[in-house]
């Protein structure tokens, strides 16, 4: 198995809250669409407008419990993709978009650092050691190394190109 | 070690005798549910991929619900590749305009929905489907890809809470009143991962329409299903629909469960839940008579039949307040004509209702009476979180149908008990 990337850097994008769902991720007036850079431009849209103006390809969203819940709607995995954002680290997930995050290859990392990170940090994210750094106060915090069922799918690019992959190695 | 029904049922599907929480199996799926936001991403996934063949057509149902008829040209081209990807690959199972309805009324209305089975569908209230004593779950667009491309889908299996429910629902309060409670108790996250069984006394005096609206929910505790022992009122439910066959699983004596709760069902009274989370059931009568712009009775939730003639009970012979509208959208076709039959559309135009086609409409902010900015609206939909019916800066409240049409009389939050004492002694 490849190496999981030790040295992802970006800006940090902090809400400091529980139960962000995915009505203010992405609201449902814009699932009409699903291309990704089209639902980018309403990320996070109903709780915090600027965002799409501030976030850069590689950030980061920083979090509370239970992030991503409500709606089963992958199109909140896509407009945050979609934004430039690399990485999320919450508290804790609702299941339907961890699933999807996994689904997607998508970095929902599972970690309590809302108290560590304020807005705009450069922060820096070890895979491999499960080290999660904030290069702006030098402030460092651990968390569960991604499970290998998980890191397969990341690795592969997702669930769909997981499951051709295991077709083609059975075949 | 016992197993529970959900145990049993994910066990029976993925060539097992017996499962533990936590283990990852891969199960075989009985029934695939398709709409029309969720469904033609994950069709586009599929082409992307050389995948042209779902894997087995019959196991699959599709009707476009939310934004239906079309609210504007790009959710009229999400219905159209709905449309003809359902052509291409055969699928029998389609739930044209005219004959639609939102897909978790409609599934089991129709008859597709049996005990025993494992379903998924691409949308959160997957679960409601758990009444019939399924294992039902929602998921997103490529997990959507992976079950219609190989007939499975890998699943942790999931701890399960148990809440007993005790005694008769006391006069003037529904089963949407037990579900926002329970919801209120153990909050937004109560229920993660985990799968909601329900059982009791309390349960065999609820009719399947009732049911549905308690396993609607399980999502807003963050639950990955609801379930409930098909008992013979579910039988019943599925005999007069269907004439398949099916397993019944029931939970074992001895079977785990991570946490249990009694409810007795007496103690209840009308519930609404505040902006801007479903755990925020108040009892009626501790909270505000605020001033609602709109009422809305409707959704997978509670836009079935029954939910409609508790509703107009209260509407007969009233008019919806000045300054409040009334929306009133029937969950299937079916359920409209019945209504038709049954005089209810005619007593909601004259209380001054307007009623709507079926379709998932303004529940999730998308047309038939979004919201503007400081608009408040009393729904009895599923979830209030910040602009699900429209503006950010709108207000939604959850409850039952009945406090929703007597919130609409009078133009604030009312006691639904109020309107029923006065039909009540009418009839008398």
């Amino acid at each position: 198995m490849p190496e999981l990337p030790t040295n992802l850097k970006g800006f940090a994008h902090v809400y400091d809250r529980a139960h962000i769902n995915t009505d203010e991720i992405i609201p449902a007036r814009y699932l009409n669409v699903h291309e990704e850079a089209e639902l980018a431009k309403y990320a996070m849209e109903d709780i915090d407008v600027d965002f799409v103006k501030r976030v850069k390809p590689g950030d980061f969203v920083i979090a509370g419990d239970n992030f991503g819940c409500g709606s089963s709607r992958e199109h909140a995995i896509w407009a945050l993709r979609g934004a430039g954002i690399k990485v999320i680290v919450a508290k804790s997930y609702s299941r339907i978009f961890f699933r999807n995050a996994i689904n997607n290859g998508f970095l929902a990392i599972e970690a309590d650092f809302c108290d560590n990170v304020k807005n705009g940090d450069e922060v820096e994210l070890d895979l491999t050691a499960g080290k999660f750094r904030n290069l702006s106060s030098g402030k460092e915090a651990s968390f569960v190394p991604v499970s290998d069922f998980a890191r397969e799918l990341i690795e592969d690019g997702g669930l769909l190109p997981h499951i051709q992959k295991k077709a083609a190695k059975a075949a | 070690m016992g197993m529970t029904i959900t145990e049993k049922i994910l066990a029976a599907h993925s060539g097992r005798d017996s499962v533990v929480p936590g283990e990852i199996v891969n199960a075989k799926l009985d029934l695939i549910v398709c709409h029309d936001v969720t469904t033609p991403p994950a069709v586009a996934m599929l082409k992307k991929l050389g995948i042209n063949k779902v894997h087995d057509p019959k196991k699959i149902l599709v009707t476009p619900d939310h934004f239906v008829p079309n609210k504007d040209i790009k959710s009229a081209e999400l219905s159209k590749q709905l449309r003809e990807w359902r052509i291409e690959q055969g699928i029998e199972r389609y739930y044209e305009i005219g004959n639609h309805g939102i897909c978790h009324a409609i599934a089991p209305e129709q008859g597709h929905v049996l005990p025993g089975q494992t379903i998924v569908c691409g949308d959160s209230h997957t679960t409601t489907m758990g009444a019939l004593g399924t294992f039902s779950s929602g998921v997103g667009s490529t997990d959507l890809a992976a079950a219609l491309a190989t007939g499975e889908l890998w699943f942790k299996v999931p701890e399960s809470m148990l809440f007993e429910l005790n005694g008769d629902l006391p006069f003037g309060v529904y089963s949407k009143d037990i579900i926002l409670y329970v919801i209120s108790k153990i909050g937004v996250d109560g229920a993660r991962y985990r799968a909601m069984e329900y059982r009791g006394s309390g349960l065999k005096s609820l009719t399947m329409e009732a049911r549905f609206t308690i396993t609607n929910m399980a999502i807003e505790a963050g639950g990955k299903s609801g379930i409930m022992p098909a008992d013979s009122i579910a039988e019943d439910y599925v005999k007069a629909r269907t004439s398949e066959s099916y397993t019944i699983y029931n939970s074992d004596e001895d079977a785990n469960y991570s946490e249990r709760f009694t409810i007795n069902l007496n103690e209840l009274e009308p519930i609404v839940a505040l902006p801007d989370l479903p755990s925020n059931g108040r009892f009626i009568g501790e909270i505000k008579r605020e001033k609602m712009d709109q009422v809305y009775i409707g959704s997978c939730t509670n836009g079935r039949i029954e939910d409609l003639r508790i509703a107009a009970q209260i509407f007969k012979g009233n008019k919806v307040a000045d300054g409040t509208r009334a929306i009133v959208v029937p969950a299937t076709t079916e359920v409209w004509k019945t209504a038709m039959k049954e005089g209810l559309l005619e007593i909601f135009a004259d209380a001054g209702c307007v009623v709507s086609t079926a379709t998932c409409g303004a529940c999730l902010g998308g047309h038939m009476g979004v919201l503007g900015a400081e608009e408040k609206c009393l729904s009895t939909t599923n979830r209030n979180f910040v602009g699900r019916m429209g503006s950010p800066k709108s207000k939604v409240y959850l409850a039952s149908p009945a406090t929703a049409a007597a919130t609409a009389i009078t133009g604030t939050i009312t006691d639904p008990r109020e309107f029923l004492k006065k039909t009540a002694a009418a009839a008398a």
